[in-house]
């Protein structure tokens, strides 16, 4: 959050299944309850319990927060192609989007970060379910939002015990992940020019 | 954020926060029946029930449900359940036995898409009127509103007060997106939370009139299996509680039904008042639409634009008197609601001034956002 009191916006999106919404509610709790953030993380989702959509947003402020949901996100974190084309027009004008360059394979143009958490949490892990956790910490480590340690609290106070450390390992490989890239050097070039191309 | 010391911080959702909420104000039976949006108050009840000394039963259907619900309330335990559209209809008729019998419990309605199994996943308004007339016959009922994590917490409580202080089921309309926002909550000191409880027979058993008029038209309920004996029936009854059809025995029910409740308008009907003091278009909005609503009112008066948002916590008995103050002093009010025009109906009833009433409807299981509520104030501003 660059200027104080200012409303930060986060959307995590893509399929049921995937852990997004575990995702949005540690980060939440993280801002929230560690740092002391007015949070509001809010969900929805289709009716099935795997596929279909899932998003999740969390709104983090200095202020009290009126309306609970993401209207402008300054991230979208889009973990499969469907989520990325539905949710990227909602997304301000020098938003960040990041995506699972495992699943997304049509990027649109603009503020994009591309890592393959997928493909790390499987080859790394073993097992395709954290990439939820590679994610988040991809996305803190972009955002500074918390400091690295009050994200790590947060997972352990929320995830189950027996996969805490396989949880803060994942969240880790995402930080280190997120590390190779600047921000800064991102460019909004938004649509390229027709000459330019 | 202003946490005194040694109190616990949680994020917490609506619905956990309405479990809270029940279980501070001295709830200690919950029946029902899973249905979303509305599941994680039977399953968190599930859980913290029994751990504290109270009772939870997951029932066939939500018919049976309240019918579960009435009967620990006559024997004296403050009861809720808490379901969803679909399950609210199947309430209905058991709903009018509590009024006419006078067990007081809680009802959570977690609102969702309808018509009939509709949209289970995203937030409505749609029950409103549901809700105050969904049972047949005049009946005095009283429904409040939650729009935030920590409103969940204390309109529990309030729910729970107002229904053991009146003897009347009390309705609680949530919806999706309440139910499942999530935000830090801070749990109150318990001395800082006031408790109501039924009052109960000074007399002895066989001295006990079960349905006595007094001043207050709210007779003291006696448990049942403490020596009490007394008949229960949805009939029309006279004071002992038995069926009669003697008019002046009917007219004296039911007009004591209804004047508990009129006598008890000063405390019943909440609403919240925001920037309305010197407001010329105002919103008038409850529920999760009502915090769109504020971030609207703050962005047009940043434009200028003098808005103010009257907020209802209590949907009916209809808090008029704070409606009429604002239509009177305003030359526009907005009524955005996530139906087609339930409440603004009642706001265009009580109008009797020059204000120009515009409604704002969204059914498409969107929550209305600040943004179309902020271009309804200018235009009704300029």
């Amino acid at each position: 959050m660059d200027k104080k009191g200012r409303r930060y916006e986060v959307v995590f999106s893509g399929s049921g299944g995937q852990g997004i919404i575990l995702g949005a509610v540690v980060l939440a709790e993280a801002c929230g309850i560690h740092d002391g953030k007015y949070v509001c993380q809010t969900q929805s989702y289709g009716p099935e319990s795997r596929g279909g959509f899932s998003r999740a947003d969390v709104v983090i402020s200095d202020r009290p927060i009126d309306y609970p949901m993401a209207t402008e996100p300054d991230l979208l974190l889009a973990m499969n192609q469907t989520s990325c084309d539905r949710y990227h027009p909602e997304l301000k004008a020098d938003g960040l989007l990041v995506v699972d360059a495992s699943l997304v394979s049509q990027i649109p143009a603009g503020r994009t970060v591309a890592i393959p958490f997928t493909e790390i949490a499987r080859e790394q892990f073993g097992t395709e379910m954290v990439a939820n956790m590679v994610s988040l910490g991809a996305v803190v480590q972009l955002t500074r939002l918390v400091s690295p340690s009050k994200l790590r609290a947060a997972l352990t106070a929320r995830a189950p015990q027996h996969t805490a450390d396989l949880n803060r390992a994942a969240l880790n490989a995402g930080i280190r992940a997120a590390k190779k890239i600047d921000v800064a050097c991102l460019e909004n070039l938004g649509a390229p020019e027709e000459e330019d191309v | 954020m202003s946490a005194r010391k040694g109190q616990k911080r949680v994020l917490l959702q609506g619905n956990e926060a309405i479990v809270e909420g029940a279980l501070a104000a001295g709830c200690r039976f919950f029946a029902g029946y899973p249905i979303t949006p509305a599941s994680e108050i039977a399953e968190l009840l599930s859980m913290r029930l029994p751990l504290a000394g109270g009772t939870f039963i997951q029932m066939e259907d939500e018919i049976a449900s309240i019918g579960a619900v009435i009967g620990a309330s006559l024997a004296g335990v403050k009861s809720m359940t808490a379901t969803s559209g679909p399950g609210f209809s199947l309430m209905q008729e058991n709903l009018g036995f509590a009024c006419m019998a006078e067990v007081p419990c809680v009802i959570v309605n977690v609102m969702r898409g309808g018509p009939s199994t509709g949209l289970p996943t995203n937030p409505s308004q749609g029950d409103v009127m549901q809700a105050r007339w969904g049972t047949h016959g005049d009946h005095p009922v009283i429904v409040l509103s939650v729009s935030t994590v920590q409103d969940c917490f204390e309109i529990t409580i309030l729910a729970f007060n107002l229904s053991e202080k009146y003897r009347v089921p009390v309705i609680i309309l949530s919806d999706a997106v309440v139910a499942h926002t999530r935000e830090v909550f801070t749990f109150p000191h318990a001395r800082e939370i006031q408790i109501v409880d039924r009052a109960l027979p000074s007399m002895p058993p066989e001295w006990y009139i079960p349905y006595e008029d007094s001043p207050s038209g709210v007779p003291p309920m006696a448990p049942f299996g403490e020596g009490y004996r007394y008949h229960v029936t949805g009939l029309v009854h006279d004071v002992r509680g038995f069926p009669t059809q003697r008019p002046e025995e009917i007219k004296a029910l039911i007009n004591r039904l209804f004047r508990k409740i009129t006598q008890g308008f000063h405390e019943i009907q909440k609403v919240q008042r925001f920037m309305l003091d010197d407001a010329d278009v105002s919103v008038i909005a409850y529920g999760s639409v009502s915090r769109a609503a504020r971030q609207a009112v703050k962005e047009a008066r940043r434009e200028g634009v003098r808005a103010g948002l009257l907020q209802l916590i209590t949907l009916f008995p209809f808090p008029r008197s704070s409606v009429e103050s604002v239509l009177k002093q305003c030359r526009g009010v907005v009524v955005p609601e996530m139906n087609v025009g339930q409440i603004s109906r009642e706001v265009k009833r009580v109008n009797r001034w020059e204000c120009k009433v515009e409604k704002y409807n969204r059914v498409d299981g969107r929550l209305i956002t600040p943004k179309q509520i902020r271009q309804l104030i200018f235009k009704l501003g300029t």
